[in-house]
């Protein structure tokens, strides 16, 4: 299967090429990709070299010249380095843009930590408005970036992973689905990690919602799935920082008493190099450590409503 | 603001102006560092007015080093950008005129600033997104200081801008010896060594300053460094 970044290219230049708002931004990283749409669009994908500062500057820069303008590298050298480019040049200057990160929690384990950005969700998480996408198939990664990118002057970030579910669902680009229903409890699994919670919620009681678009969160549809269980428990997987969305869905439930558990990749260093399998097994999120923390935390405590 | 756009207002004006918000008429050097080389950009160079604020192919000027930012409001009263009566509350919770500008707020400011070293990033962004758009002709200006060049996010600015040609950016550099770590001629040097036409002048001199703005520079973005008292 190809991956969600081989799709990034080819959906630009499609994109390049019907609106003429639209200009790609790269720091070197992701540019061999671009090198046809380069010759097509000269001026409307930049390559600044390895400038990770400048990168966002100007990428808001373009969208103050009135483009829409979407910015591409790690998500480490995209999101963390120049935060506060982030959050000055398009959020307190009130500009729109869409960040498409590539790299994700560990998806090159061979290259270390410098390479890894579990935090990046919960880093925009700061600051107000930006929209979340966090596809988990290729074909999901392209509906969702032609939604980042059609989403007026919006901030919308889309989070590219080398992990990925075999099949692609019908994502919109705003609702959780729902993949299975039960009355045990509500798990949500977040992007990549779906293939993984279905298989550890087999034979469970429980409703497993999809979420691909995690801000805004659909605090409705985990309300409406919360509704039709005895219990308001609740079991977020996600693929990046455990509990990046706990409150989130606390905020969901606030009239109703619930549980909420925050399953992700951990915060400490593992300092581990190796496979991407070794690191989801690492952070307790295969199959069969799933199953173990979602049903310690599900199954021996089925309360009623109050 | 039909009170500002129906007055002319001269560069002698501008002291009084500067002083409804600092409460006297008499400013130091450090006040009026950016002054003279704002009110000659404004003035004689700027192709935009309030009536052409929102018109894609007028000049833009973006102020980077958001200080002390008194001069700048001045000068966007006296060009009708802003009513003179918005002067008095500087800084107070009412007013849109901080200590530091918000694009949101003030009529004319292209962009917010405070934080050092986001100006001209963003300027590289406007110069090529004007040229993408086939806006040829408007030219962008951005405002630094010295002391802010200490900011790496400029150093990735300058050497990219040289090389790419973004020959419709312009550099004012305000240079009021303010850098705690610097070489004589070190900030023309830099620019240069990035392929940039560099041009230094004396910061009160208002006909050096309009030809060092007006000097052509095909194919190369410029930077004028307008020398003022050390701070």
């Amino acid at each position: 299967m190809d991956t969600m970044r081989d799709r990034f290219a080819p959906v630009m230049a499609r994109l390049l090429d019907e609106d003429p708002r639209v200009a790609v931004v790269l720091a070197e990283i992701g540019k061999d990709a671009f090198k046809e749409v380069m010759r097509t669009h000269p001026d409307r994908v930049i390559n600044v070299g390895i400038r990770e500062q400048l990168l966002v500057g100007a990428g808001a820069g373009l969208a103050l010249a009135g483009l829409r303008p979407v910015v591409h590298t790690f998500a480490s050298f995209l999101v963390e380095r120049p935060f506060e480019q982030i959050k000055l040049d398009f959020g307190h200057q009130g500009m729109g843009g869409v960040l498409v990160s590539a790299g994700a929690s560990f998806d090159w384990p061979e290259g270390g930590f410098t390479h890894m950005a579990p935090g990046d969700v919960a880093l925009l998480d700061t600051l107000d408005g930006w929209t979340v996408h966090v596809p988990g198939h290729p074909d999901e990664a392209e509906t969702l970036l032609r939604h980042a990118v059609a989403a007026g002057d919006d901030t919308v970030y889309v989070r590219l992973s080398t992990q990925a579910n075999a099949a692609p669902m019908p994502v919109d680009g705003a609702r959780f689905l729902t993949v299975r229903e039960g009355r045990g409890g509500v798990v949500v699994a977040v992007g990549p990690v779906l293939d993984q919670v279905l298989a550890a919620t087999e034979g469970m009681d429980v409703t497993v919602l999809y979420a691909t678009t995690v801000r805004p969160f659909d605090a409705e549809g985990l309300r409406r799935a919360v509704g039709g269980g005895v219990a308001a428990d609740v079991v977020l997987v996600e693929p990046y920082l455990a509990g990046t969305s706990t409150a989130a869905a606390n905020d969901a439930l606030v009239d109703v008493p619930h549980r909420v558990l925050g399953l992700g990749v951990g915060r400490a260093e593992l300092r581990r190099y190796g496979r991407v399998d070794e690191h989801v097994r690492a952070h307790g999120l295969d199959a069969g450590s799933l199953r173990g923390r979602i049903g310690g935390f599900l199954l021996p405590q089925p309360r009623p409503l109050p | 603001m039909t009170t500002t756009t129906e007055q002319t207002f001269t560069y002698a004006d501008l002291p009084r102006l500067m002083g409804l918000m600092t409460g006297d008429e008499k400013h130091g050097p450090a006040a009026t560092s950016t002054l003279d080389a704002l009110w000659v950009l404004y003035d004689r160079v700027l192709r935009v007015t309030p009536a052409r604020a929102d018109d894609p192919g007028r000049d833009r000027f973006l102020l980077s080093k958001g200080h002390g930012p008194m001069a700048y409001y001045a000068v966007l009263a006296a060009k009708g950008f802003l009513p003179v009566d918005w002067l008095e509350g500087f800084g107070s919770y009412a007013s849109p005129l901080g200590h530091h500008p918000d694009r949101v707020l003030v009529p004319g400011a292209e962009i917010g600033s405070g934080s050092l070293g986001h100006g001209l990033p963003l300027a590289v962004g406007t110069a090529l997104g004007l040229r993408a758009r086939g806006l040829t002709d408007p030219r962008v200006w951005v405002l630094v200081g010295d002391a802010e060049l200490d900011e790496g996010s400029n150093h990735e600015a300058i050497a990219y801008a040289g090389p790419a040609g973004l020959e419709r950016l312009h550099t004012l550099v305000i240079d009021n010896a303010s850098a705690s770590f610097a070489r004589p001629g070190g900030i023309a040097a830099r620019f240069e060594a990035a392929g940039w036409s560099a041009i230094t002048v004396d910061g009160r001199d208002h006909e050096a300053l309009y030809a060092a703005y007006t000097a052509p520079h095909p194919g190369r973005p410029h930077v004028v460094v307008a020398r003022v008292e050390p701070k």
